[in-house]
């Protein structure tokens, strides 16, 4: 890449740090420094914002850079990401945003602490929310660090290296001076970027076709290589009957794990009441449904304008496949127009990976101070201030995600993105779903049910040729690999449901008739919702 | 305020359709057009009970179980329940029954319809359709039919569960 590219890009991110800065210390200026302003910024955001923060928590580099980059190298098996992404949309409104935002205050374990004993629940559920979220930071540091490998040639390691390091650092700023209001302001900016960005090469896409979908179509076919077979499934996920397995436990991931996301949670808590949680939920499924409608476009038109042998020469994963595109639509490598549009998408990619980041950072620092560090702390210990806990918490995060992103830089980030929504759719919705909806469960039971889906969705990662055993593993050297799938959800999801159900069975304690009614009328009126 | 739930509104809602409540925003318009439809049956107390005065007083958590029996929150839920359940389980088996054949069957995804468009293309773009449809449906469902009688609940659930914890200190 020459050095213009580097040049106007970094000016550009620059600019965008510059501003959410800005927006954060403008916003820190106001703060009260409660938690319920920490976490949930005030409540008072709109339903419009908060669909627009939602779409910007969603949306993440993961998507943007990932899914097309899957679709350019794979076609058609990469656009199931993109359908699991929106369907999943349908179980939080339908089951998880009312009743939550009726029922809890900033976490999910406040859900399920609710009804239950507090102690062991919330150790529980935080447990399993820092876990997702940890595994979703490193998908998007991954993200960032192969933007910038591209950005600078993608030879110096080091250069790598300082960008996961840089945002790290830049997420713990936004997270612990800014709060919830900024996290949400930085969110609807680049939820509006991203949007941007992404209509435009799509129209460019289209216009360069004239318009013509079919042609789109039949070039990105002939140029892969495969032909037709490049616009049906298989090339992915097709042949042995492990793969297939693997694309249906990527695809139940997908669609379960969304409700079961921390971040995405706690964003029903920064609006005033249910019925606001509901429209912030269908903006959301607005924007993110015409957004994955326009990476479909971006995906093949990349498979179709740059081809796929380029694309898996800039990054074998594909997640370089969108810039390469802008560079293309804009005029070519050597052209103004083509330095513009991908500096353009590279600044908007940061962006997107900022404000996620930003995003998960405070749900998971919010789980570590509100639900661990309260639960945990010895009694007599002077109680320090949660918002204090929390601000810790994210610097501790960000150290983690940090190291765990620079160990895992040659994954798909899309595809790490499906290991997080499967932990999270085995450990946290079936504790969620059995609180709001069940009513013998029991204490055992939820207990039970986080662990019984969140060890095994670990192990099975942990033995599964994601890490070990395969040329693309994380320790390509080691071989423990015992667990054929890549992706956990189909055996562990069950898992988590089946354990959450023996446990409640065995449970010695009968159900809690009274608090089961409170969270039941409280889920579905609002009474007594803060 | 010891009412049950659901009976205090003696006249038509029209009578009294705004609450004083800052967090209570303006309906949409659709409000207007469910009269009736939407309105769950007036006076319609959810057991017959002492007349105020006579009980004691009851703790918070007796006032949800009273409440969770109304025939008033029964209603809500049921309607909640009646739409949710057939229209998730659709959209689940509709989307399951996608991810399968997509990888089971793909010669079938592959069959052509229109030019390159191939049946695997219109599977994935008919799930963002009725995505976007379930939506459309949901919200409606919800504002029509649900939002004005959880509404009144919450507030005389409230109300109760403010008079239990008066009474009982």
């Amino acid at each position: 890449m020459t050095g213009d590219h580097q040049t106007l890009a970094l000016l550009l991110f620059s600019s965008f740090v510059a501003v959410t800065l800005g927006i954060t210390t403008w916003v820190g200026r106001h703060r009260q420094g409660s938690v319920e302003e920490f976490y949930a910024g005030g409540r008072l955001f709109s339903p419009m914002e908060n669909g627009f923060a939602i779409s910007g928590d969603y949306m993440s580099a993961a998507s943007f850079l990932g899914i097309s980059g899957l679709i350019a190298l794979y076609g058609y098996d990469g656009m199931l990401y993109s359908v699991g992404f929106l369907v999943a949309w349908l179980v939080v409104l339908f089951l998880v945003a009312e009743l939550v935002r009726n029922c809890g205050r900033f976490t999910l374990a406040d859900v399920v602490a609710a009804r239950m004993r507090e102690r062991p629940v919330r150790i529980a559920a935080g447990t399993s929310s820092v876990t997702v979220s940890v595994l979703y930071l490193v998908a998007q540091m991954v993200g960032a660090g192969s933007l910038v490998a591209l950005l600078l040639g993608g030879t110096t390691d080091a250069a790598r290296t300082w960008t996961v390091i840089g945002v790290g650092a830049l997420m713990v700023i936004y997270v612990s001076l800014g709060g919830m209001r900024a996290t949400t302001w930085i969110q609807i900016v680049k939820a509006v970027l991203l949007l941007g960005g992404t209509v435009a090469l799509t129209a460019l896409v289209l216009v360069r076709f004239h318009g013509d979908v079919d042609r789109l179509l039949r070039t990105a076919a002939g140029r892969s290589g495969h032909g037709d077979a490049f616009l049906a499934p298989g090339l992915a996920y097709g042949g042995d009957w492990t793969s297939r397995f693997d694309f249906i436990s990527l695809g139940i991931a997908l669609v379960l794990g969304t409700a079961g996301l921390p971040h995405i949670l706690s964003r029903f808590y920064t609006v005033p009441t249910a019925r606001a949680a509901r429209r912030s939920v269908v903006w959301a499924i607005g924007l993110i449904g015409g957004f994955y409608l326009m990476t479909i476009v971006l995906g093949f038109g990349a498979a179709a304008l740059v081809g796929p042998d380029a694309v898996r020469a800039s990054n074998a994963a594909g997640n370089t496949a969108v810039p390469l595109l802008a560079l293309d639509l804009g005029g070519g490598a050597d052209s103004t127009g083509g330095t513009v549009l991908f500096a353009v998408v590279a600044a908007v990619a940061f962006a997107t990976i900022l404000a996620v980041v930003a995003g998960i950072t405070l749900a998971s620092s919010a789980s570590v101070a509100h639900d661990l560090y309260a639960s945990l702390r010895r009694r007599d210990a002077e109680p320090r201030s949660e918002v204090a806990v929390a601000r810790l918490a994210a610097v501790g995060i960000g150290a983690v995600a940090i190291g765990l992103g620079l160990l895992a830089r040659d994954l798909n980030v899309a595809f790490l993105v499906g290991l997080a929504f499967a932990v999270a759719a085995s450990a946290n919705l079936p504790v969620l779903l059995y609180s709001l909806f069940w009513r013998r469960f029991t204490t055992r039971g939820a207990v039970w049910a986080v662990w019984g889906g969140l060890v095994p969705s670990v192990v099975l990662v942990l033995l599964s040729p994601v890490v070990s055993g395969s040329p693309q593993s994380l320790f390509p050297g080691l071989d423990f690999q015992y667990f054929p799938l890549q992706n956990p959800g189909l055996v562990s999801i069950p898992l988590g449901f089946l354990a959450g159900w023996l446990g409640t069975r065995t449970s010695p304690e009968a159900p809690d008739e009274a608090k089961h009614a409170e969270t039941e009328v409280r889920s579905l009126t609002g009474a007594g919702a803060v | 305020m010891e009412t049950p739930p659901g009976s205090h509104h003696d006249g038509p809602y029209q009578d009294d359709p705004r609450y004083d409540d800052p967090w209570y925003d303006a309906l949409a318009s659709g409000w207007g057009e469910s009269a009736g439809a939407g309105a769950l049956e007036e006076g319609q107390p959810p057991r017959q009970r002492q007349p105020v005065g006579e009980e004691p007083p009851r703790a918070a958590a007796d006032v949800y179980l009273e409440v969770q029996r109304s025939e008033a929150f029964q209603e809500v839920r049921s309607r909640y329940r009646r739409f949710v359940v057939p229209a998730g389980a659709a959209f689940f088996v509709w989307y399951i029954a996608y991810v399968v054949t997509a990888t089971t069957a793909p010669a079938l995804m592959a069959r052509p319809v229109a030019g390159a468009v191939n049946v695997g293309m219109l599977a994935g773009i008919g799930q963002f359709l009725t995505t976007f449809l379930l939506t459309w449906a949901y919200a409606r469902h919800a504002r029509l039919r649900r939002d004005r009688a959880a509404l009144e609940l919450r507030w005389d659930t409230q109300e109760l569960t403010r008079g239990a914890r008066g009474g009982a200190s």
